[in-house]
């Protein structure tokens, strides 16, 4: 029988406040344990929540840029159950009244575009963390994560490949980093995925029995969780066998999932409004000052890169990636005047140095105005590919332009043709068999001797114009 | 609608309270006759109304995303009953 796969991600963004969400408790990664958990998340008795501001406008921002609904009048709603790095006994969440409902975000996937609908996105505290090395058989907590604020972002199972759940769940990742609400940080766990799966025969309308794969924190693990617990439905059906509903973990090291709680031990939560916490209201002026303050998007951004640069939609998609590297590839593109030229070597030379040095686009110690100089030189004829290379590493490793490398290193391409129709007589003349060769039919006879005469040249013989003059000479 | 032995049973563990066998009925009495009083007000009228989330029509103040909280580990600490490495110690806890 054929499957087809059904998956709706749910990802926890951490937003990137300096205090948390309701309290004025620093929100800073790596600090001594328990050294920024104020009264508000030890849960003292008499303390209030008093929400962070920056919350509600990082949240309209996604909200915005998800082309969603805001909630004008949204509410906190208390989520309870009882765990020591939770010391109120509840979470404080959104549950019928969410911040942004109804958004969707587009993904590439291969050369299809497709639409997946984003459900809501809401506010939420995060808990702390529990500490189970050995404490003389005890668990030590540190609350310093503890009231971090979160904004959970629930898809529609909309997702038909593990493919497609990570596309969606880059494209979040992408989203969330380029309007700066969050810092994309998933080995700190700042971008959390959990993945809701279900296998159904395909052609069936009803979705199958789901379990769902908690706290994903890299895209590999998302992509090998999803293929794993995709393949264990199937077996398991096929077997005779029927999926129950369940929470599972996933383990990296084995590449499998197990049970973490059947449906039976399913939490009831017994959800109701805070009453520490009165209904937010959103003015639409506030909402159109978040709108004036949000950068270009990068949906919108990858259109006007096709349109402006004549860039590949796929390019455009890739430069996209991040805002970092689309602010360089604009910067390039635009002072150069070679679009095409410039999603090139960003896609290629540029990005194979940086991944061989481990770098990100934002450490690249070649600036725009550098590099622009750089295809400049390509463009005009003076380097050739394979100069343009030597003279790329160089300005790598120092701080010169394009233009200073090749005087300095005597690199400019050698297009005058009488120089040419030079070095490729004495070529001809020193090689007769390789001609004869050539005379003879055999047209790989060709390429040996244009290797010889770039060789003569020391590589800055104009390749295109050395094989243009052997063809005429040989003729 | 009214609970069963179980559902009390259930209830009290959600909420990690006690409830012993003796008191199950007596507690099962007394939740049964406030939900008959949720069952009278259900029965009024409420359409067009909008449900509210807090009984004062007045709207969430805000502050602004700033540090104002030291460091105070040590004062809270000092009431706890087990400390070791800044940690809170509680009793194992494994999910």
């Amino acid at each position: 029988m054929k499957w087809e796969v059904v998956i709706g991600l749910e990802v926890h963004v951490q937003l990137n406040t300096v205090s948390k969400i309701f309290s004025g408790a620093s929100t800073a990664f790596g600090a001594e344990p328990n050294t920024q958990a104020s009264l508000v998340e030890l849960a003292l008795p008499g303390v209030l929540p008093v929400l962070n501001k920056a919350v509600v406008e990082k949240a309209i921002r996604l909200g915005l840029a998800l082309d969603a609904t805001i909630n004008q009048k949204n509410v906190f709603a208390r989520k309870n159950y009882f765990y020591p790095d939770l010391p109120k006994g509840y979470q404080i969440s959104q549950m019928e009244l969410p911040i942004v409902e109804h958004g969707k975000l587009n993904i590439l996937v291969g050369d299809e575009e497709k639409s997946i609908r984003v459900t809501r996105a809401h506010m939420e505290e995060d808990a702390g963390k529990s500490l189970h090395e050995d404490f003389h058989g005890m668990t030590g907590i540190d609350l310093n994560r503890a009231g971090t604020p979160l904004l959970e972002v629930v898809s529609e199972p909309d997702m038909r490949s593990a493919e497609e759940a990570v596309a969606y769940a880059k494209a979040l990742h992408t989203l969330v980093t380029w309007l700066g609400i969050c810092d994309g940080n998933m080995q700190e766990g700042s971008f959390r995925v959990d993945a809701n799966v279900s296998v159904r025969p395909f052609g069936q309308a009803e979705f199958g029995t789901r379990r769902e794969v908690k706290n994903l924190n890299s895209f590999r693990f998302l992509e090998q969780a999803i293929k794993y617990e995709t393949q264990w439905q199937i077996e398991t059906i096929e077997d005779g066998g029927k999926v129950q509903q369940a929470t599972v973990l996933f383990d990296p090291d084995s590449g499998e999932t197990r049970m973490m709680r059947s449906k039976e031990d399913a939490h009831d939560y017994r959800y109701f409004p805070d009453p520490d916490l009165l209904p937010v209201r959103i003015s639409d002026e506030q909402i159109a000052r978040v709108r004036s303050e949000m950068p270009e998007l990068p949906a919108q951004m990858k259109a006007r890169f096709v349109d402006a640069f004549g860039v590949t939609p796929y390019d455009a998609a890739v430069l996209t990636g991040s805002r970092a590297l689309a602010t360089y590839f604009e910067a390039v593109a635009t002072a150069s005047g070679q679009g095409k030229l410039a999603a090139n070597w960003l896609g290629g030379d540029v990005a194979a140095r940086l991944n061989r040095e481990g770098k990100d686009i934002a450490e690249l110690p070649i600036d725009a105005e550098r590099l622009s100089g750089l295809l400049v030189r390509i463009a005009d004829g003076t380097l050739s590919n394979k100069l343009a290379k030597q003279v790329f590493d160089a300005m790598w490793d120092s701080g010169l332009s394009a233009d200073v490398i090749i005087e300095r290193d005597g690199l400019k391409q050698v297009s005058d043709v009488g120089a040419i129709e030079k070095m490729v007589e004495e070529v001809l003349a020193a090689n007769p068999k390789a001609v004869e060769e050539f005379r003879a039919g055999k047209e790989k006879a060709l390429n040996a001797l244009a290797g010889q005469v770039m060789k003569a040249s020391k590589g800055k013989a104009n390749p295109a114009q050395v094989q243009e003059i052997l063809k005429q000479k040989l003729a | 609608m009214s609970l069963s032995h179980q559902d009390v049973a259930r209830i009290a563990r959600l909420s990690r309270i006690a409830v012993t066998d003796a008191e199950i009925d007596a507690v099962n009495r007394q939740l049964n006759s406030i939900l008959g009083l949720i069952e009278q007000m259900q029965a009024v009228n409420t359409d067009g109304i909008e449900p509210m989330a807090h009984p004062q029509d007045v709207s969430l103040r805000l502050r602004e995303d700033v540090v104002t909280e030291p460091n105070r580990r040590e004062a809270c600490q000092a009431v706890a009953p087990q400390v070791e490495k800044g940690l809170f110690l509680v009793p194992k806890v494994i999910e």
